[in-house]
C-alpha cells in the first residue's frame, strides 16, 4: 500500500528530511516555517536523532554545523528574519565546508515585514547574502511533493559537494495542504557524504579530489583535525598567503560550477513551440502554469521554464530554451530580483526580457499573469 | 612524572601568535595537564573556540579542534555534543567573545547544563584587534576605546554563570597555575556545564595602557598574586574591602540533570511506549 498523505509543506519537508538521513535539527521558533521544527521535535528522537532548540538562529545554524561535523546529516529552518542571522555562520559552513541544510521559507520584508505572507524577496540574498565569495546551491520547490523530494535533493547535494544548501521556499508552499505519496524506502537513492581512504597522518580535510570535493572525516573517528573560518591551506590551518588563499578560493567554486550537470534541474513546460516563455519559481509557477493553460486555450502559445535549482544559476538551460522565443516574462514575488539574472543570461539573444512583480504578500492570480502575457506581446 | 606536553601539541603550528607578557600559554599549559590527568582519549576531545588571541589555541592543540566565529563557539560546541554525547567538550573563550558577542550562548549553555566545559581566558581587553574595551574592564581603566576611562563596572563572569545556572563554577588566575589546573580538571570531571574563569594578562594591550597598576607583564601576575581573596576569607570581609580584589575558588559544585542524558532518557522513555 502507497503511503498517501494530505498535509502541509513545511510537514513534507520534515518527512523529507528525515526520508534523506537527517538525524540532526536545531532551530529557533519563526513564522512560517515553525512546523518543521515542530514536526522534527517530534519526529527525530523516533529514529535516534537529536533536535534541540535553541537561543537564537545564530545558535542553530552553530549547532547544525557542530551536528554535521560530529557525523550527522543536520538541518535547520527559517524565514527572512531567521535567515538574515544565520548569514554569519552559513558563510563559516561555506569556507569550512560542511554538509548541511538550511531552508528559508519565505515571508514579505524587509525586516519582520509580513511574517504570515508569502514573498520571494530573499533569492539574491540566498546567493550573496554572508560575506565573501563563496558558491552556493540553492533548491526551489513548488508543492507539497516537492517540499519533500527536494529537501531529499538538498541532503543529497549537501553530502556529495560537502556545502551547504538552502531550500528556497515560501509561505505559499510551506503551507498550503496537497496530497503527497511518500516514496518508499530506496526508492530515491540517497547520497553520503565521501569519508577518508587514508591514515590520520595522511588525511588532508580540505584537498580536494578528482570532483574538487575533499572527503570528510567525522569529529571522533580519530583524525584530529582543525576547522577554522580563516582562509586555510589543505591540512586546514590558516594561512596568509595570497596565492593559497586564492587557491582555496577557487576549488570552492568550482566542486560547485565544475559540476553543474549534477547540482543543476529544471521544469520545461510547454516551451517547444511557445512564442512566450515565463520564468518562475515556487509559488509563482503554480499561478504561472494556471495562466499557460488559459492563455493556451486562447491560442497563445505560452510556456513556462522553472528552475528548481535556483542557484547556480541555470544559465545554458535558459539560453537553450529560450533561444526561440520572443518574449520572456519574468514573475517573482517581489519587486523585481531574479530578473536581472535573467536579463543578464538573455540579454544579447534578441528575447525581450519583462516582468511581473508584486510585493503585496498575496499570491499572483493566474488571471493576473495572463493578462500581463497578453500585454507584453501586444506591443 | 610531569606531563609529555609535546604529546598535546602540534608543535608545527609554533610559534604561536600570543605576544611575550601574555599568560595565555600559563593557561593552556594548565588545560593539557587537566586533560592528561582525566586521561582522556585525545580522538574523543573536541576543543573548540571563538575568535580572538584565546580562540587561537586551539589550532596549537592536537586534537579535534574547531575555530569558529566570533562569540558562538558554545553554540558549535553543543551541536557537536548533543550529535554524538561520546565527545569531551572544551571551550575556549575570551572574555569579549564570551560575556559580549557570545553573551546569550553563555547564558543558554549555563541554563541547559550540557556537559562540556568552558575556560574564559580573561584578560579584560580585546587584544587581537588592539585593546579596545571589554565586558570585563575594569571602571576607569585605560583601553583604545575608553581613552578618559572605563565607564561603568565590569561584567563579573562567575556571577553571570552562577545566575544562569551553571552547575561548576569557578575562578583562579594565572599566577596560580596548580589552582588553575585542579579547577579544569574538576570542570572537566564533572557531569554537566562548568565555567572555569581563568584570569589571563594581557600587557600589550592592556598592562602598557595602566601604568597606574601595571609597570610591566610581571607586575599583572604580582597583582593577581596579591590582589586575590579565597571565597571563604571574602565571605567575612565587606564589599568595601573586597573593592578591585579578586575573588577566587570554587563557587558551586553541584549535580543537575544533565542536558544529554536528559535527551536520552526522553528518546528511550518514548521508544519503550
Amino acid at each position: 500500500m502507497a503511503d498517501i498523505r494530505f498535509i502541509q509543506g513545511n510537514e513534507a519537508c520534515a518527512l523529507g528530511a528525515i526520508y534523506a538521513g537527517c538525524r540532526f535539527f536545531a532551530g529557533y521558533p519563526i513564522t512560517p516555517s515553525s512546523e518543521i521544527a515542530e514536526m522534527l521535535s517530534e519526529e527525530l528522537p523516533l529514529v535516534d536523532g537529536a533536535f534541540i532548540q535553541m537561543e537564537d538562529e545564530i545558535a542553530a545554524m552553530a549547532a547544525v554545523i557542530g551536528g554535521s561535523l560530529a557525523g550527522k546529516k543536520s538541518m535547520t529552518a527559517t524565514s527572512g528574519p531567521g535567515m538574515s542571522l544565520k548569514l554569519e555562520n552559513l558563510g563559516y559552513a561555506c569556507i569550512t565546508e560542511i554538509p548541511c541544510v538550511i531552508v528559508n521559507v519565505q515571508r514579505g520584508g524587509p525586516s519582520t515585514g509580513l511574517p504570515t505572507s508569502p514573498a520571494q524577496a530573499d533569492i539574491m540574498q540566498a546567493r550573496w547574502g554572508t560575506h565573501g565569495d563563496h558558491p552556493i546551491i540553492a533548491v526551489c520547490p513548488s508543492s507539497v511533493s516537492e517540499m519533500f523530494t527536494e529537501t531529499v535533493r538538498a541532503f543529497n547535494l549537501a553530502e556529495m559537494f560537502r556545502t551547504p544548501v538552502i531550500v528556497l521556499s515560501d509561505e505559499i508552499i510551506g503551507h498550503m495542504r496537497e496530497k503527497i505519496v511518500i516514496p518508499e524506502e530506496g526508492e530515491i537513492p540517497i547520497v553520503n557524504r565521501k569519508k577518508p581512504k587514508v591514515s590520520p597522518e595522511e588525511y588532508k580535510p580540505f584537498k580536494g579530489e578528482e570532483d574538487y570535493v575533499p572527503p570528510m572525516a567525522a569529529f571522533g573517528e580519530g583524525y584530529r583535525y582543525h576547522v577554522t573560518g580563516l582562509s586555510h591551506n589543505e591540512e586546514g590551518f590558516p594561512i596568509q598567503s595570497g596565492e593559497l588563499v586564492h587557491q582555496m578560493n577557487v576549488r570552492m567554486h568550482n566542486k560547485i560550477y565544475k559540476n553543474l550537470d549534477k547540482i543543476l534541474k529544471n521544469e520545461v513546460y510547454m516551451c517547444d513551440d511557445a512564442e512566450v516563455i515565463i520564468f518562475a519559481i515556487g509559488g509563482s509557477a503554480r499561478s504561472s502554469k494556471g495562466a499557460i493553460r488559459h492563455l493556451r486555450e486562447e491560442g497563445i502559445k505560452a510556456g513556462l521554464f522553472r528552475p528548481l535549482t535556483i542557484w547556480p544559476f541555470p544559465e545554458d538551460e535558459l539560453r537553450r530554451v529560450c533561444s526561440k522565443a520572443k518574449n520572456v516574462l519574468v514573475v517573482e514575488m517581489n519587486l523585481g530580483q531574479i530578473v536581472f539574472e535573467v536579463e543578464r543570461v538573455l540579454g544579447c539573444t534578441g528575447v525581450r526580457v519583462d516582468g511581473l512583480f508584486d510585493s503585496s504578500g498575496e499570491p499572483f492570480t493566474p488571471l493576473s499573469v495572463a493578462n500581463r502575457v497578453k500585454e507584453i506581446i501586444k506591443r | 612524572m610531569g606531563v609529555n606536553y609535546h604529546e598535546y601539541l602540534r608543535e608545527k603550528m609554533m610559534p604561536h601568535i600570543w605576544c611575550s607578557g601574555c599568560t595565555h600559554g600559563i593557561v593552556t599549559k594548565a588545560l593539557i595537564r587537566a586533560i592528561d590527568k582525566a586521561k582522556l582519549d585525545k580522538n574523543k576531545v573536541v576543543v573548540v573556540s571563538g575568535i580572538g588571541c584565546a580562540s587561537r589555541m586551539p589550532g596549537y592543540l592536537d586534537f579535534n579542534t574547531l575555530h569558529t566565529t566570533h562569540g558562538r563557539a558554545l553554540a558549535f560546541a553543543t551541536g557537536v555534543k548533543l550529535a554524538n554525547p561520546d565527545l569531551h567538550l572544551i571551550v575556549v573563550s575570551g572574555d569579549g567573545d564570551a560575556v559580549a558577542i557570545g553573551g546569550n550562548h553563555f547564558i543558554h549553555a549555563c541554563n541547559r547544563n550540557i556537559d562540556m566545559t568552558l575556560v574564559v581566558l580573561n584578560n579584560n581587553i580585546y587584544g587581537m584587534t588592539g585593546g579596545q574595551r571589554s565586558p570585563t574592564t575594569y571602571e576607569g581603566d585605560i583601553s583604545s576605546t575608553s581613552v578618559y576611562g572605563s565607564i561603568g563596572s565590569p561584567v563579573d563572569v562567575v556571577n553571570l554563570a552562577l545566575g544562569a545556572g551553571a552547575t561548576f563554577v569557578a575562578r583562579t588566575t594565572s599566577y596560580h597555575v596548580q589552582q588553575l589546573e585542579s579547577y579544569i580538571y574538576s570542570g572537566i570531571v564533572h557531569k554537566g556545564f562548568s565555567v572555569i574563569d581563568a584570569v589571563s594578562a594581557c600587557y600589550t594591550a592592556y598592562g602598557r595602557r595602566n601604568k597606574q597598576r601595571y609597570k610591566s607583564s610581571v607586575d599583572m601576575l604580582n597583582y593577581m598574586k596579591n590582589n586575590s581573596v579565597n571565597i571563604s576569607a571574602a565571605r567575612e570581609k565587606n564589599p568595601d574591602e573586597l573593592k578591585g580584589k579578586i575573588i577566587v575558588g570554587i563557587f558551586r559544585d553541584s549535580i543537575e540533570p544533565e542536558y544529554c542524558e536528559e535527551y536520552s532518557k526522553m528518546v528511550n522513555k518514548i521508544k519503550s511506549r
